[in-house]
Protein backbone atom coordinates (compact mmCIF):
# COMPACT_ATOMS: atom_id res chain seq x y z
CA UNK A 1 0.00 0.00 0.00
CA UNK A 2 2.03 2.87 -1.30
CA UNK A 3 1.50 6.12 1.05
CA UNK A 4 -0.60 8.84 -0.44
CA UNK A 5 -0.19 12.35 -0.70
CA UNK A 6 -3.50 14.43 -1.22
CA UNK A 7 -2.98 17.31 -3.27
CA UNK A 8 -5.37 20.75 -2.59
CA UNK A 9 -6.94 22.15 -5.09
CA UNK A 10 -8.48 25.51 -4.71
CA UNK A 11 -9.88 27.63 -7.97
CA UNK A 12 -7.14 28.94 -9.77
CA UNK A 13 -4.21 26.03 -8.83
CA UNK A 14 -2.49 24.57 -11.74
CA UNK A 15 0.08 22.03 -11.16
CA UNK A 16 -2.04 20.00 -9.26
CA UNK A 17 -1.53 17.15 -12.10
CA UNK A 18 1.84 17.50 -12.23
CA UNK A 19 2.55 17.15 -8.43
CA UNK A 20 0.09 14.02 -8.89
CA UNK A 21 2.01 12.63 -11.78
CA UNK A 22 5.79 12.94 -9.94
CA UNK A 23 3.90 11.54 -7.04
CA UNK A 24 2.93 8.87 -8.31
CA UNK A 25 6.38 8.07 -11.11
CA UNK A 26 8.15 7.96 -7.57
CA UNK A 27 6.09 5.48 -6.18
CA UNK A 28 3.78 6.89 -3.97
CA UNK A 29 -0.60 7.33 -4.47
CA UNK A 30 -1.86 11.04 -5.34
CA UNK A 31 -5.64 12.17 -4.61
CA UNK A 32 -6.79 15.55 -5.18
CA UNK A 33 -8.55 17.12 -2.20
CA UNK A 34 -11.17 19.89 -3.13
CA UNK A 35 -10.62 23.29 -1.20
CA UNK A 36 -14.22 23.12 -0.34
CA UNK A 37 -14.22 19.91 1.41
CA UNK A 38 -13.42 20.42 5.65
CA UNK A 39 -12.30 17.22 5.31
CA UNK A 40 -8.44 15.82 3.66
CA UNK A 41 -8.97 12.29 4.97
CA UNK A 42 -6.69 9.64 5.37
CA UNK A 43 -4.00 10.88 3.68
CA UNK A 44 -0.53 10.56 4.72
CA UNK A 45 1.43 13.80 3.48
CA UNK A 46 -0.04 17.18 1.94
CA UNK A 47 1.06 19.57 -1.23
CA UNK A 48 -0.24 22.65 -1.41
CA UNK A 49 0.76 23.10 -5.00
CA UNK A 50 1.16 26.18 -7.39
CA UNK A 51 -1.04 28.03 -9.41
CA UNK A 52 -3.44 31.31 -8.60
CA UNK A 53 -5.19 30.21 -6.18
CA UNK A 54 -8.81 31.95 -5.89
CA UNK A 55 -7.10 34.55 -8.34
CA UNK A 56 -4.50 36.16 -5.91
CA UNK A 57 -7.19 38.35 -5.29
CA UNK A 58 -6.14 40.90 -2.46
CA UNK A 59 -2.76 38.91 -2.00
CA UNK A 60 -2.06 35.61 -3.09
CA UNK A 61 -3.05 32.71 -0.74
CA UNK A 62 -4.78 35.28 1.15
CA UNK A 63 -8.27 34.15 0.10
CA UNK A 64 -7.65 30.28 -0.32
CA UNK A 65 -6.63 30.30 3.97
CA UNK A 66 -9.99 30.18 4.65
CA UNK A 67 -11.00 27.71 2.25
CA UNK A 68 -12.73 24.74 4.30
CA UNK A 69 -9.89 22.46 3.44
CA UNK A 70 -7.56 24.34 5.02
CA UNK A 71 -8.51 23.69 9.12
CA UNK A 72 -7.90 20.30 8.05
CA UNK A 73 -4.25 20.58 6.61
CA UNK A 74 -3.55 22.82 9.94
CA UNK A 75 -4.89 20.20 12.10
CA UNK A 76 -3.04 17.40 9.71
CA UNK A 77 0.26 19.82 10.23
CA UNK A 78 -0.57 19.93 14.21
CA UNK A 79 -0.79 16.34 14.68
CA UNK A 80 2.70 16.31 12.94
CA UNK A 81 1.55 15.34 9.54
CA UNK A 82 3.90 16.36 6.39
CA UNK A 83 2.62 19.72 4.62
CA UNK A 84 4.75 21.06 1.70
CA UNK A 85 3.61 24.54 0.12
CA UNK A 86 4.81 25.00 -3.92
CA UNK A 87 5.22 28.14 -5.03
CA UNK A 88 1.77 29.34 -4.24
CA UNK A 89 1.70 27.07 -1.69
CA UNK A 90 4.33 28.25 0.24
CA UNK A 91 2.38 31.92 -0.14
CA UNK A 92 -0.91 30.03 1.04
CA UNK A 93 1.43 29.18 3.84
CA UNK A 94 2.56 31.99 4.82
CA UNK A 95 -0.67 33.46 4.54
CA UNK A 96 -2.16 30.89 6.62
CA UNK A 97 0.44 31.42 10.00
CA UNK A 98 1.80 28.01 8.97
CA UNK A 99 5.35 29.38 8.18
CA UNK A 100 6.51 32.78 8.92
CA UNK A 101 7.33 35.75 7.03
CA UNK A 102 5.46 36.75 3.65
CA UNK A 103 6.20 36.30 -0.38
CA UNK A 104 6.22 39.59 -1.82
CA UNK A 105 6.87 40.92 -5.77
CA UNK A 106 10.78 40.06 -7.60
CA UNK A 107 12.96 42.52 -6.86
CA UNK A 108 12.89 44.57 -9.98
CA UNK A 109 9.37 43.69 -10.91
CA UNK A 110 10.61 40.57 -12.63
CA UNK A 111 8.42 37.79 -13.18
CA UNK A 112 10.99 34.70 -13.28
CA UNK A 113 10.58 31.60 -15.40
CA UNK A 114 14.10 29.33 -15.20
CA UNK A 115 15.78 26.44 -13.57
CA UNK A 116 17.49 27.77 -10.70
CA UNK A 117 20.48 26.10 -8.90
CA UNK A 118 19.55 25.45 -5.18
CA UNK A 119 21.84 24.33 -1.82
CA UNK A 120 20.67 22.30 0.36
CA UNK A 121 21.06 24.00 3.77
CA UNK A 122 19.14 21.18 5.80
CA UNK A 123 18.68 17.69 5.55
CA UNK A 124 16.04 17.67 8.91
CA UNK A 125 12.44 18.65 7.17
CA UNK A 126 10.54 16.42 5.62
CA UNK A 127 11.64 17.75 1.67
CA UNK A 128 15.24 17.03 2.63
CA UNK A 129 15.87 13.83 4.72
CA UNK A 130 16.91 11.74 1.84
CA UNK A 131 19.36 14.88 0.38
CA UNK A 132 22.65 16.25 1.52
CA UNK A 133 23.64 19.14 3.22
CA UNK A 134 26.01 20.88 0.37
CA UNK A 135 24.07 19.46 -2.79
CA UNK A 136 22.96 21.67 -5.75
CA UNK A 137 19.83 20.91 -7.15
CA UNK A 138 18.79 22.19 -10.32
CA UNK A 139 14.80 23.05 -9.84
CA UNK A 140 12.37 25.28 -12.19
CA UNK A 141 11.48 28.14 -10.64
CA UNK A 142 8.24 30.49 -12.15
CA UNK A 143 7.13 33.32 -9.97
CA UNK A 144 6.31 36.74 -9.89
CA UNK A 145 6.10 36.87 -5.94
CA UNK A 146 8.70 34.92 -4.84
CA UNK A 147 10.69 37.40 -3.13
CA UNK A 148 10.92 36.04 0.15
CA UNK A 149 10.39 38.52 3.64
CA UNK A 150 10.75 38.44 7.10
CA UNK A 151 11.74 40.31 10.49
CA UNK A 152 14.81 40.91 11.25
CA UNK A 153 14.19 38.31 14.05
CA UNK A 154 12.51 35.88 12.74
CA UNK A 155 15.78 36.02 10.14
CA UNK A 156 17.77 35.51 13.13
CA UNK A 157 15.21 32.75 14.55
CA UNK A 158 15.46 30.46 11.43
CA UNK A 159 19.04 30.89 10.91
CA UNK A 160 19.82 29.71 14.56
CA UNK A 161 17.30 26.54 14.25
CA UNK A 162 18.42 25.72 10.84
CA UNK A 163 15.09 26.08 9.52
CA UNK A 164 16.60 27.38 6.04
CA UNK A 165 16.03 24.52 3.96
CA UNK A 166 16.85 25.47 0.48
CA UNK A 167 18.67 28.50 -0.44
CA UNK A 168 19.25 29.57 -4.46
CA UNK A 169 22.87 29.60 -5.64
CA UNK A 170 22.08 33.17 -7.70
CA UNK A 171 19.26 34.79 -6.03
CA UNK A 172 16.86 35.38 -8.88
CA UNK A 173 14.41 37.25 -6.68
CA UNK A 174 15.52 39.27 -4.07
CA UNK A 175 14.42 36.97 -1.31
CA UNK A 176 16.15 37.68 1.87
CA UNK A 177 19.17 35.40 2.84
CA UNK A 178 18.81 33.99 -0.92
CA UNK A 179 16.02 31.94 0.64
CA UNK A 180 14.38 29.51 -1.69
CA UNK A 181 12.89 27.17 1.32
CA UNK A 182 12.16 26.83 4.95
CA UNK A 183 10.16 24.97 7.34
CA UNK A 184 8.47 25.22 10.72
CA UNK A 185 9.64 24.08 14.06
CA UNK A 186 8.33 21.03 13.83
CA UNK A 187 10.42 20.73 10.48
CA UNK A 188 6.85 19.09 9.23
CA UNK A 189 5.97 22.02 7.20
CA UNK A 190 7.98 22.90 4.31
CA UNK A 191 7.30 25.81 2.01
CA UNK A 192 9.75 26.25 -1.20
CA UNK A 193 9.15 28.97 -4.06
CA UNK A 194 10.82 26.08 -6.57
CA UNK A 195 8.72 23.69 -8.53
CA UNK A 196 10.36 19.71 -7.74
CA UNK A 197 7.33 18.53 -9.69
CA UNK A 198 8.85 19.85 -12.87
CA UNK A 199 12.26 18.07 -12.22
CA UNK A 200 11.47 14.80 -11.01
CA UNK A 201 12.34 12.97 -14.38
CA UNK A 202 15.23 13.17 -16.40
CA UNK A 203 13.37 13.56 -19.38
CA UNK A 204 12.05 16.94 -17.80
CA UNK A 205 14.96 18.65 -18.35
CA UNK A 206 16.07 17.75 -14.55
CA UNK A 207 15.75 15.10 -12.33
CA UNK A 208 17.41 16.52 -9.17
CA UNK A 209 13.51 17.59 -7.23
CA UNK A 210 12.97 14.12 -7.02
CA UNK A 211 15.07 13.47 -4.16
CA UNK A 212 12.95 16.08 -2.57
CA UNK A 213 9.79 14.54 -3.34
CA UNK A 214 11.13 11.09 -2.55
CA UNK A 215 11.94 12.47 0.68
CA UNK A 216 8.29 13.49 1.24
CA UNK A 217 7.21 10.08 0.08
CA UNK A 218 9.73 8.44 3.12
CA UNK A 219 8.07 11.19 5.58
CA UNK A 220 5.06 9.48 4.47
CA UNK A 221 6.00 5.74 5.12
CA UNK A 222 7.33 5.01 2.47
CA UNK A 223 10.11 2.77 2.77
CA UNK A 224 13.47 5.00 2.35
CA UNK B 1 -25.43 53.14 11.89
CA UNK B 2 -24.15 52.65 8.27
CA UNK B 3 -20.55 53.88 7.93
CA UNK B 4 -18.64 54.24 4.79
CA UNK B 5 -15.57 52.77 4.82
CA UNK B 6 -12.19 53.02 2.95
CA UNK B 7 -9.09 51.29 3.79
CA UNK B 8 -6.04 52.49 2.27
CA UNK B 9 -2.91 49.34 1.75
CA UNK B 10 0.41 50.08 1.39
CA UNK B 11 3.76 48.50 1.92
CA UNK B 12 5.41 49.49 5.80
CA UNK B 13 7.97 51.73 5.66
CA UNK B 14 11.77 49.66 5.49
CA UNK B 15 10.06 47.00 2.81
CA UNK B 16 10.86 48.07 -0.98
CA UNK B 17 8.64 48.69 -2.77
CA UNK B 18 9.73 47.83 -6.61
CA UNK B 19 5.87 49.43 -8.41
CA UNK B 20 7.00 52.93 -6.78
CA UNK B 21 10.46 52.83 -7.60
CA UNK B 22 9.70 52.00 -11.34
CA UNK B 23 7.21 54.47 -11.35
CA UNK B 24 9.34 56.94 -9.96
CA UNK B 25 12.37 56.57 -12.45
CA UNK B 26 9.78 56.98 -15.40
CA UNK B 27 8.66 60.05 -14.15
CA UNK B 28 11.59 62.23 -15.19
CA UNK B 29 11.44 60.65 -18.52
CA UNK B 30 7.95 61.80 -19.06
CA UNK B 31 9.22 65.63 -17.97
CA UNK B 32 8.44 65.16 -14.55
CA UNK B 33 11.16 66.00 -12.42
CA UNK B 34 11.49 66.28 -8.43
CA UNK B 35 9.31 63.63 -7.76
CA UNK B 36 10.54 61.06 -4.78
CA UNK B 37 9.28 58.66 -2.42
CA UNK B 38 6.69 56.98 -4.37
CA UNK B 39 4.72 54.74 -3.29
CA UNK B 40 1.99 52.27 -4.75
CA UNK B 41 -0.48 50.74 -2.17
CA UNK B 42 -4.51 49.58 -3.04
CA UNK B 43 -7.61 50.76 -1.60
CA UNK B 44 -10.65 48.81 -0.34
CA UNK B 45 -14.08 51.28 0.22
CA UNK B 46 -17.07 48.95 1.47
CA UNK B 47 -20.22 50.25 3.94
CA UNK B 48 -20.62 48.64 7.24
CA UNK B 49 -23.18 48.53 9.83
CA UNK B 50 -22.29 49.02 13.27
CA UNK B 51 -23.85 49.84 16.53
CA UNK B 52 -21.10 53.39 16.48
CA UNK B 53 -18.08 54.44 15.39
CA UNK B 54 -16.06 53.07 18.40
CA UNK B 55 -17.55 49.42 17.17
CA UNK B 56 -16.76 50.17 13.63
CA UNK B 57 -13.28 51.08 13.81
CA UNK B 58 -12.76 48.59 16.01
CA UNK B 59 -14.36 46.13 13.22
CA UNK B 60 -12.33 47.47 10.47
CA UNK B 61 -9.06 47.00 12.38
CA UNK B 62 -9.58 43.30 13.33
CA UNK B 63 -11.06 42.76 9.30
CA UNK B 64 -7.37 44.55 8.46
CA UNK B 65 -5.57 42.78 10.54
CA UNK B 66 -7.20 39.27 9.75
CA UNK B 67 -7.64 39.72 6.04
CA UNK B 68 -7.45 42.37 4.23
CA UNK B 69 -3.28 43.41 5.33
CA UNK B 70 -0.74 40.69 5.62
CA UNK B 71 1.29 42.63 8.87
CA UNK B 72 4.56 41.09 7.79
CA UNK B 73 4.71 43.69 4.91
CA UNK B 74 1.61 46.01 4.68
CA UNK B 75 0.23 48.65 6.82
CA UNK B 76 -3.40 50.58 6.63
CA UNK B 77 -5.09 53.49 7.60
CA UNK B 78 -8.28 53.59 8.01
CA UNK B 79 -10.93 56.52 7.01
CA UNK B 80 -14.91 55.87 7.92
CA UNK B 81 -17.95 58.07 8.32
CA UNK B 82 -21.54 58.03 8.93
CA UNK B 83 -23.73 57.83 5.81
CA UNK B 84 -25.17 60.72 4.89
CA UNK B 85 -28.95 60.37 4.86
CA UNK B 86 -29.02 56.74 5.78
CA UNK B 87 -31.93 55.29 7.00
Amino acid sequence: MPATVGVVVFPGSNCEHDVVEAIEGLGGSGRLLWHGEATVGDVDAIVVPGGFAHGDYLRPGAIARFSPVMEAVVAHAAAGGPVVGICNGFQVLTEAGMLPGALQKNAGLKFVCEPAALRVESTESVLTTEATVGQVLQVPINHFEGNYTCSAETLAALRADERIVLTYVDNPNGSVGDIAAICNEGRNVVGLMPHPERAYHPLLGSGDGAVLLRSLLVAAGVPA
Amino acid sequence: MTYEVQVEVHLRAGVADPQGSTIERAMPTLGFDGVSGVRVGKSIRFRLDAADEAAALAEVEELCARFLTNPVIEDSVITLHETAGAS
